[in-house]
């Protein structure tokens, strides 16, 4: 699959080959991962996949044992003061000050890195609908990742690097963190999105990444994406449809009430309506390929293995 | 269903058994947590009785000599430092036993007791862990009743191990009574700063402020006593340390100094308990206030940051060195009355008169200098407590260098730390100079406390080099500040090689004023920083921030 796109010197993000490891954990296992510039691409992947660790590298916290990361063109470890110039970041897990409030720490991060737009942090902080007096240790969870993404959106950067960033956001303030980063791509800015809410990567993002085990298993736009999964179809027919389970692109078939349900590999889609066709269709519902579906194709084997009893 | 029939007794009990649901559980759960920090503690004070009463052995084997110690102990710096004259009576094994070493061994088991008590009550609170707990079948007072049963029985542990430690010498002037009341003494201390510190978990909602009143409190002791033990004033009866050493073990031992302990310990419970239904699980007693809504110009540059988040802990502390140094400060009149006693007998002690001054002041020098290291040390430690606490990950996410943002929190440490040094020297010498009439005491005592200056930044340099190359054993930086005190304290009493002081950056500076003041170990220790801080600096520049 599409998994080693070669870095090209256009990219916001080119990472090429990384591993890093903890002692006896392989984090990052040669991981190769492209993002455009101007594009909001998502990064997908369970919980210790390898999300969190491939961002510090990004953002030159953590040194990789060996392979090649590029941020706007530089190099994350030895550029970082000149790179993060240009680019914020948003941590999944907000730790703040006890003693400084909501407002003073959005103002330290924001002014730290400058192009600093005070009206839109005020704006910002009126739209998330958060108090920027009250004290870091107040806040709750979903508070504190509020004032990290005022103090990111605030900034005016070049990349946005967001991990989880809305992990404790309640669904209302995720509708206008959804609205905020469309506004961030109208702009022409580019994000970097870690996430495991789907739903939001859909929505938001023109590209994706999904990694696990510390290695990018599928990379492409949704659409490409799309066309690797199946459809769920679920079929009447006048005649008997026998034999479908033998066509290619078929699985998971089964029978309720008459009514046929299997899945179809997406470019098989076209063979297999012509053939249902010519059995006469007295119904026909099929359901286009989420992401979850992708997922779950890949994790889900992932949890077969691990509950086939096969070591980790 | 499980949940339902498990919280049912506890929703049927009334009110005050109520209260205290699952203490036993709680205890069990903190001894299991303990398991090796307690044991450790109870080891090493088990075994100072017998070291130091196999070192006074060697050291002064006759009556003779202790009796010529008893004599050169018997000056104000002395007296302030250890303990009352009264000793002097009958200066057996065991009575310098008990003189010598119970103001640093009371002050070690309170610092033990607050440690515990605030480890097992605001923590847990302050990090969230508490409110699992409360969560569960366990009643309002049960973990503050847990966490005091824990620390006053260790301290009965204790006391019983150290009467016994002490009972197995068979040296002259150990009985086997006494060896039980100087135990008793030190589990008396120790339950009362257990339950001060029980008290001050509930005004404050940080364990690193809970734990800094109990300690104040603790130096607030042993510096009445060390007034109270030279002016002879009354002063040690309001300190739990006094109460401990006016019970003349081994002398004419008496118990009741004890119960004050006791009843002190009965009120402050009390105290905890009544302030305890007064507050909100997590929070201390003052109410969070809301704060400025923007940052100000000096908060948004790294060392207006840095100078924030230091600003409580570098106030508590030149306070703590101020009061230090006004409480000593003011001990030198009593110095002078008292050699003004002396000088009618003797011309030749006259002389001496403004020597023991001096050596005075060298010795509450060094007890400055120790406790503005051990700010040096923990203000050291914010950095490695900022990246465990992942606050310094999205900061150095920032266009801002690690060299800038560990010079940030460095400038503030270095400069506080002399800022204090420096108050510390200007008011014990201006105290100094007021009560002798010597107004060259002033410049003396400024000249002495600055000479400490190098020694600072060479502890400050170690713990520095320690986070940029081993982070994970920034602990060892403690050594600085125990090893000067320990040594500088017990160094003299055990008879213990000078080398050993030579160690630590602080067995190399001049002890002004009764030494002269000399150039090459200042320059050579403050070369020696600027090497330890370069070292560490370059070691975190290649290190991943966020190291466990």
């Amino acid at each position: 699959m599409s998994t080693n796109s070669q870095p090209t010197s256009g990219a916001a993000i080119a990472v090429s080959g990384l591993t890093k490891t903890f002692g006896p954990t392989k984090a990052l296992d040669n991981l190769h991962l492209t993002v455009g510039t101007g594009e909001v691409h998502g990064f997908l992947g369970p919980n210790g996949a390898g999300k969190s660790t491939t961002i510090r590298v990004l953002l030159g916290l953590l040194r990789a044992d060996s392979g090649t990361a590029k941020v706007l063109g530089g190099d994350p470890w030895n550029d970082a003061v000149a790179l993060h110039r240009r680019l914020a970041y948003v941590p999944g897990d907000v730790s703040l000050w006890p003693n400084l409030t909501g407002g003073e720490a959005i103002d330290l991060f924001a002014r730290l890195r400058g192009g600093f737009d005070r009206k839109r942090r005020n704006e910002l902080c009126e739209r998330f609908d958060l108090d920027p007096t009250k004290k870091g240790r107040t806040y709750s969870k979903g508070n504190r990742q509020k004032v990290a993404i005022v103090a990111a959106l605030a900034s005016d950067v070049e990349l946005l690097i967001l991990d989880e960033p809305t992990a404790g956001l309640d669904p209302l303030m995720e509708a206008i963190f959804a609205d905020a980063i469309n506004e961030v791509k109208d702009a022409g800015r580019t994000v970097l999105l870690s996430s495991h809410i789907l739903a939001q990567v859909e929505a938001l993002c023109d590209r994706v990444s999904i990694i696990r085990q510390g290695h990018i298993v599928e990379s492409g736009s949704l659409s490409d994406l799309r066309h690797l999964t199946r459809t769920s179809v679920q079929v009447e027919t006048v005649r008997p449809a026998a034999g479908l389970e033998s066509l290619p692109g078929v699985h998971d078939l089964s029978s309720t009430n008459g009514k046929l349900h299997f899945d179809v590999d997406t470019d098989q889609l076209d063979g297999i309506i012509g053939h249902l066709h010519g059995l006469g269709i007295r119904s026909l519902v099929s359901q286009p390929p989420t992401l979850e579906q992708l997922f779950m194709r890949h994790y889900g084997e992932e949890l077969a293995e691990a509950t086939n009893g096969s070591s980790r | 269903m499980s949940t339902m029939t498990m919280s049912r007794p506890a929703a049927q009990a009334p009110g005050r058994q109520n209260s205290l649901a699952g203490t036993g559980t709680l205890i069990r759960f903190m001894l299991r947590r303990d398991r090796v920090r307690i044991p450790v503690w109870l080891i090493v004070f088990a075994l100072v009785p017998i070291g130091t009463l196999s070192s006074f052995a060697e050291a002064y084997p006759s009556a003779a000599d202790r009796m010529a110690t008893a004599q050169s102990m018997n000056s104000p710096a002395a007296l302030a430092m250890l303990g009352p004259a009264h000793y002097f009576a009958d200066y057996n094994s065991g009575s310098m036993l008990m003189h010598q070493l119970f103001a640093f061994t009371a002050m070690a088991v309170g610092l033990m007791s607050v440690l515990l008590v605030v480890r097992h009550t605001r923590t847990e609170e302050e990090t969230g862990r508490a409110e699992l707990v409360r969560a569960t079948v366990v009643g309002r007072h049960a973990n503050t009743a847990a966490a005091l049963i824990v620390a006053f029985a260790t301290n009965v542990v204790l006391g019983l191990l150290i009467a016994a430690s002490t009972a197995t010498s068979d040296m002259d002037g150990i009985t086997t009574s006494g060896a039980l009341l100087f135990g008793a003494a030190h589990t008396a201390v120790g339950i009362v700063f257990a339950a001060l510190a029980a008290v001050t978990v509930q005004i404050t909602g940080y364990s690193r402020g809970a734990s800094g009143m109990a300690l104040a409190g603790i130096g607030v002791a042993y510096v009445l006593r060390a007034a109270g033990d030279v002016g002879e004033n009354g002063l040690s009866w309001v300190s739990p340390i006094g109460w401990g050493q006016r019970t003349w073990v081994f002398v004419d031992g008496r118990w009741w100094p004890l119960l004050l302990s006791v009843a002190l310990t009965v009120v402050l419970t009390v105290l905890a308990v009544i302030l305890s239904t007064r507050r909100d699980v997590g929070s201390g007693l003052r109410q969070a206030r809301p704060g400025s809504p923007a940052a100000s110009d000096l908060l948004v540059k790294p060392f207006g940051l840095a100078l924030r988040l230091h600003r409580g802990m570098l106030i508590g502390f030149t306070v703590t060195v101020a009061l230090l140094a006004v409480a000593y400060g003011s001990i030198f009149g009593d110095i002078d009355e008292m050699l003004g006693s002396v000088t009618a007998l003797s011309d030749a002690l006259a002389e001496q008169g403004g020597v023991l001054i001096e050596a005075f002041l060298s010795m509450v020098m060094l007890v400055t200098a120790v406790t503005v290291a051990i700010y040096a040390v923990l203000a050291t430690n914010r950095m490695r407590a900022e990246e465990l606490a992942g606050r310094a990950e999205p900061v150095l996410a920032l266009p801002l260098s690690r060299t800038r943002w560990v010079g940030s929190h460095l400038a503030v440490t270095l400069l506080g730390s002399a800022v204090m040094q420096l108050i510390g020297g200007a008011l014990l010498g201006y105290f100094a100079a007021d009560a002798t009439g010597d107004g060259a005491l002033f410049g003396k005592s400024i000249a002495a406390a600055a000479a400490y200056l190098p020694a600072l930044w060479c502890t400050i340099g170690l713990v520095v080099l320690l986070y940029g190359l081993r982070p994970q054993w920034i602990g060892l930086g403690w050594l600085v500040p125990v090893w000067a005190f320990g040594i500088g304290y017990l160094g003299n009493i055990l008879g213990l090689p000078t080398w050993l002081a030579k160690l630590s950056p602080f067995g190399h500076v001049p002890e002004m004023p009764s030494e002269e003041f000399s150039l090459p170990p200042v320059l050579a220790l403050t070369a020696i920083a600027v090497a330890l801080i370069a070292i560490g600096l370059a070691g975190l520049k290649r290190r991943s921030i966020n190291v466990v």
